[in-house]
């Protein structure tokens, strides 16, 4: 047989044929099950390999003062979103990019532990630094899995004067993440959330829906662009929301109140129990812990001795001192065991002899007899000694229980201390571990004692006394649902009283005439001075209060203002002055009357001299 | 179109290759377009022209040169590229993702694949060998001598290691051996132990498969020495046996990619990447494709080794299913073509050198192709004319050079 006869080549050439069609039939018929039989599965599985999802995140609402002047907005920032991976390549990227940024090896861990849980992509930092991100976008390469977008950086306007109320905002944390308080759905790593202050009362209002983005990435997932098939699903930002708070008062205050003086000031408008201000100082800047405070500076402030980051205003406990005087007038009208025209049976010499010891009126030289208007005025503590006896040791708990002093305001803040007072004779068993004598009453009833009260708390008191003996609870945002807020439970006639009292603090001859007189408007007022543990100790003064009510003469009172200056010694010079200038500020600027450096006549008599308003008023030269 | 005629020798064969090479440029350059350039992948059609530029040039002098010459050529070129291949193993390096091999043999910035050259010696000294005899090799001991002749490239390439080029020396010799008259049952009897050596992980399917096997031999019985019946089932027993050491003596990804062949769902993160990106590629290109250029899994660097190994998934992708068929018809022409050429070709040396060229393509493209779509396990092996390659597409041509010559020699 020959092997390459024409014959035998063609008959295994048809072999080889054959082969050769069976072959590219099979590859024919492999390809058409996978492009045509298997498109659309194929097709569909082609465009989610290369979707990502990436949150869009939405602006927070912004929040204006009373007149509509921003208290807080948002600016464009930046932030740091590295897409998922493996977590050992995760940690070396972190790692490399620490040496442009701020990266903690905790919080490195954090983030990979954060992408093991969630294994998505991880924020690292929310809000960067020009800086950081220039020195990234430099290095893009380096990077493929980081990606820089932009975000909204929230701004504070009223930086230092008004951080206590407004709070801030920061990177929500993980234990925030798995409390109730932030649900699952809508919050997540990454996101900026309020920490304090109004930013944390009102988070889930401000805050809004974080949207979707959907963009495209290649294999090693650096993304390429926006996806055109899918439209994002766009954020919707929070909402907007307005203050009761007035920022150009909140300035003043911060603007007056002493440099290197701690204490608080709170303003409230007496229609409604709006805050006007709430000020508490020594003050620190809300921007510096946007998008993650400087851990340097952050240790400075929360070993400042002076606290600065505490919010003194709803949170410090004060003795009251004499501004409590006013409730405890309150009550003994109230039980009926005094009569605004009752002179005490003991007159004041300055020291009174009662239960085998000495109890001493502030003024030494003594204020004589006193009726209760004069008591107030004259701030007489002889006299409220023997009122307290009247109203008794139980009385006194219950009333002043019952009308609220041991209780918070009810402030929309997420923090409030609540005022000490005791409720019964149990209260001293269980917090000094001894039975209450009757002369306890007569601390009470000057405002020492087992009595800590927040400025908020008498601010919001001496506001029930300007209005008709009730008060809503202070109120920071419009528009919101009022709580219960509490009644002194006086008539018309014991109201009076107890205002001539407080009328007559600031008149010729009063405890605060000098710092409480002014030219447009009436002032009511009372001071206080606080002992406290150092002051009783001997190493540092007293606290001191004042408590204003003001408005235009023969109208209703428009504004309280409380001050409390922690050490200041007296509250007449001291404190005094910064309520009553800030009451004027205000109603001067609601009225339109231009507004004047010199405004209480203390300040007019050093420089200006007597005015001529005063003369007028009182005739003659104080 | 005289002159057409007069430059290609033959004119059918050489006019479908060229349109091939020149569709492998467009598909390189296409490969190139995605959203974040690579440099390299970029600008690889260019040096794919200067590189056709030479092939052609090489294919223009081949074509002419004296057959004489290239029989005389066989033997030296055969040795000279066995000790090619012998040096390799020793200074040879990788390239691109399979830089652990040694497959390359580099002179500054010029580098080529001894295994290519290997490739045409073989089938030139196989022709030589087998075209003297006049008789039909009809036993196991007719076919050792050309079996020898393979299995000494065939055994230097897989230790660099290639198995791709591995596969294209077993093509050649089974396609030669096929054209030297020997019968099919023997060829089958002899490929019998590779299909024993996959089904060896299940004993019952192996012993039914050894069953036939020996049924097969019972009534193939008169064709075949006694010692020879006996040895294909020695080596079956012996395939069944060393499976599972040689299993277990495969490295890890070698393993995986026989495994994620078999489901590449088992590691789509890992082994099963490339088999199911490629398919990702290919199933959404559909009916009609993405459009030149414009294939998203290409663009976004989901295909891996897009302008070499699996540039048929970036012609799946963008020309669809039109694009695929086209092509695969295209290579089913060229190989037919090669059939027909050796059928008319009196010569026996032209015949095998034929049927030689014919076998490496065959087993190049049903592997290459193959493998982009799942039909075969994953190999690095390039698609003649199309994928990316200077002494790839160089040798490839000088293949298509010997053949026209070969064939049109009177």
């Amino acid at each position: 047989m020959k092997v390459f006869h024409p014959h035998n080549r063609r008959h295994r050439a048809q072999g080889a044929m054959v082969v050769v069609l069976l072959v590219m039939g099979l590859l024919l018929a492999a390809f058409f099950r996978v492009q045509v039989l298997g498109s659309t599965t194929w097709t569909l599985r082609a465009e989610s390999n290369r979707l990502r999802q990436l949150p869009l995140p939405a602006p927070r609402g912004t929040v204006y003062d009373r007149n509509g002047e921003i208290l807080a907005d948002n600016v464009p920032g930046y932030a740091i979103t590295l897409l998922p991976g493996p977590p050992d390549s995760i940690r070396a990227t972190l790692e490399r990019m620490s040496a442009y940024m701020p990266l903690s090896p905790q919080r490195i861990d954090r983030l990979v532990g954060d992408l093991r849980r969630y294994g998505r992509e991880l924020v690292v930092d929310p809000d960067a630094d020009f800086t950081v991100v220039s020195a990234l976008e430099e290095r893009r390469v380096e990077f493929p899995d980081v990606y820089i977008e932009m975000r909204p950086r929230r701004r504070y306007l009223a930086g230092r004067a008004a951080s206590h109320v407004l709070g801030y905002v920061a990177e929500i944390t993980a234990d925030e993440l798995a409390s109730d308080a932030f649900p699952d759905g809508r919050y997540e790593q990454g996101m900026v959330v309020g920490k304090t202050g109004i930013e944390r009362q009102y988070e889930s209002r401000l805050q809004g829906e974080q949207g979707l983005r959907y963009v495209e990435v290649d294999a090693r997932g650096r993304i390429v662009g926006d996806f055109a098939g899918v439209t994002s699903d766009p954020a919707i930002p929070g909402r907007d929301m307005r203050l009761n708070l007035d920022l150009d008062l909140q300035e003043y205050i911060d603007h007056i109140f002493p440099d290197s003086m701690a204490g608080a000031v709170v303003a409230l408008d007496p229609a409604d129990g709006g805050i006007l201000a709430l000020y508490s100082a020594p003050s620190f800047d809300t921007n510096e812990f946007v998008g993650g405070i400087d851990a340097d500076l952050y240790g400075q402030l929360l070993n400042d001795p002076q606290r600065p980051l505490y919010d003194r205003a709803v949170l410090g406990l004060y003795a009251p001192a004499s501004t409590f005087k006013l409730a405890v007038a309150a009550i003994g009208l109230d039980l009926g065991v005094v009569t605004p025209d009752d002179v005490m049976p003991v007159q004041c010499t300055g020291s009174w002899f009662w239960g085998n010891r000495v109890w001493h009126c502030h003024n030494r030289a003594g204020h004589g007899y006193n009726n209760l208007a004069q008591a107030i005025a004259n701030s007489c503590d002889i006299y409220f000694y023997q009122l307290g006896l009247r109203i008794s040791l139980d009385n006194m708990m219950r009333r002043a229980t019952d009308v609220g002093f041991s209780r918070q305001c009810g402030i929309d803040l997420p923090q409030e201390s609540t005022g000490i007072f005791p409720a019964d004779r149990d209260f001293y068993r269980r917090r000094f571990g001894y039975s209450p004598q009757e002369g306890e009453v007569l601390s009470l009833a000057i405002g020492q004692g087992a009595n800590s009260q927040t400025p908020l708390k008498m601010a919001q008191f001496y506001t029930a006394l300007a209005r008709d003996g009730s008060a809503p609870p202070p109120t920071l945002a419009q528009g919101i649902e009022l709580g219960e807020g509490w009644a002194l439970n006086l008539s018309e006639e014991h109201l009076a009283a107890l205002r001539e009292g407080l009328r007559k603090v600031t008149a010729p001859g009063g405890t605060a005439h000098l710092a409480g007189t002014l030219e447009h408007w009436e002032v009511l007022g009372k001071t206080g001075t606080g002992q406290n543990t150092q002051s009783v100790a001997g190493t540092a003064a007293d606290h001191a209060w004042f408590a204003a009510i003001v408005g235009p003469f023969g109208g209703p009172p428009e504004i309280v203002v409380v001050s409390l200056v922690e050490h200041g010694v007296s509250g007449s010079r001291v404190a005094a002055p910064i309520a009553t200038k800030a009451a004027d500020f205000y109603l001067r600027k609601v009225h339109g009357i231009p507004q004047d450096t010199i405004q209480t006549l203390g300040e007019w008599a050093r420089t200006r001299g007597w005015p001529r308003w005063y003369t007028e008023r009182f005739g003659g030269g104080g | 179109m005289r002159f057409f005629e007069r430059w290609a020798v033959d004119p059918a064969l050489v006019l479908a290759i060229l349109v091939l090479s020149l569709f492998g440029l467009a598909v390189i350059y296409s490969a190139g377009v995605v959203y974040i350039p690579n440099p390299v992948t970029q600008n690889a059609w260019i040096r794919q022209v200067e590189w056709l530029v030479i092939a052609l040039v090489a294919f223009t002098l081949l074509a002419r040169v004296p057959l004489r010459w290239i029989e005389w050529v066989a033997i030296p070129s055969y040795v000279f590229s066995l000790i090619l291949l012998a040096v390799t193993l020793v200074i040879g390096t990788g390239a691109g993702t399979a830089a652990g091999v040694k497959s390359w043999i580099r002179f500054g910035s010029f580098g080529f694949q001894p295994a290519e050259i290997a490739k045409i010696a073989t089938i030139l000294v196989l022709a030589r060998l087998l075209s003297q005899r006049n008789e039909p090799l009809g036993s196991l001991r007719d076919i050792l001598a050309p079996a020898a002749l393979v299995a000494a490239p065939l055994g230097l390439v897989m230790l660099q290691p290639d198995l791709g080029t591995a596969m294209a020396f077993v093509g050649i010799l089974f396609a030669m051996l096929f054209w030297a008259g020997t019968p099919v049952a023997l060829l089958l009897l002899v490929a019998s132990p590779v299909p024993g050596l996959i089904l060896s992980y299940d004993t019952v399917i192996w012993s039914w498969y050894i069953l036939a096997v020996v049924g097969f031999l019972y009534f193939y019985r008169y064709r075949l020495f006694l010692f020879e019946s006996v040895a294909v089932v020695l080596a079956n027993f012996a395939a069944g046996t060393i499976a599972r050491p040689l299993w277990n003596s495969l490295k890890p990804y070698q393993q995986n990619r026989i495994l994620v062949f078999l489901d590449p769902e088992v590691d789509p993160r890992g082994a099963g990447y490339q088999i199911i990106q490629s398919k990702v590629a290919i199933g959404s290109g559909g009916l009609f494709g993405k459009g030149f250029t414009m294939g998203t899994q290409k663009r976004f660097d989901f295909l891996p080794e897009q302008h070499t190994d699996f540039i048929f998934s970036v012609v799946g992708e963008e020309l669809g299913f039109l694009g695929t068929a086209l092509c695969i018809i295209a290579f089913a022409y060229v190989l037919l073509r090669l059939v027909r050429m050796a059928q008319d070709s009196p010569d026996p040396f032209a015949g095998l050198v034929l049927l030689g060229i014919f076998g490496a393509w065959l087993v190049h493209i049903f592997v290459n192709v193959g493998m982009t779509v799942g039909l075969v396990p994953i190999t690095g092996i390039p698609l003649p004319f199309v994928s990316y390659g200077g002494t790839f597409l160089l040798m490839s041509w000088v293949a298509v050079a010997i053949a026209v010559r070969v064939a049109h020699e009177r």
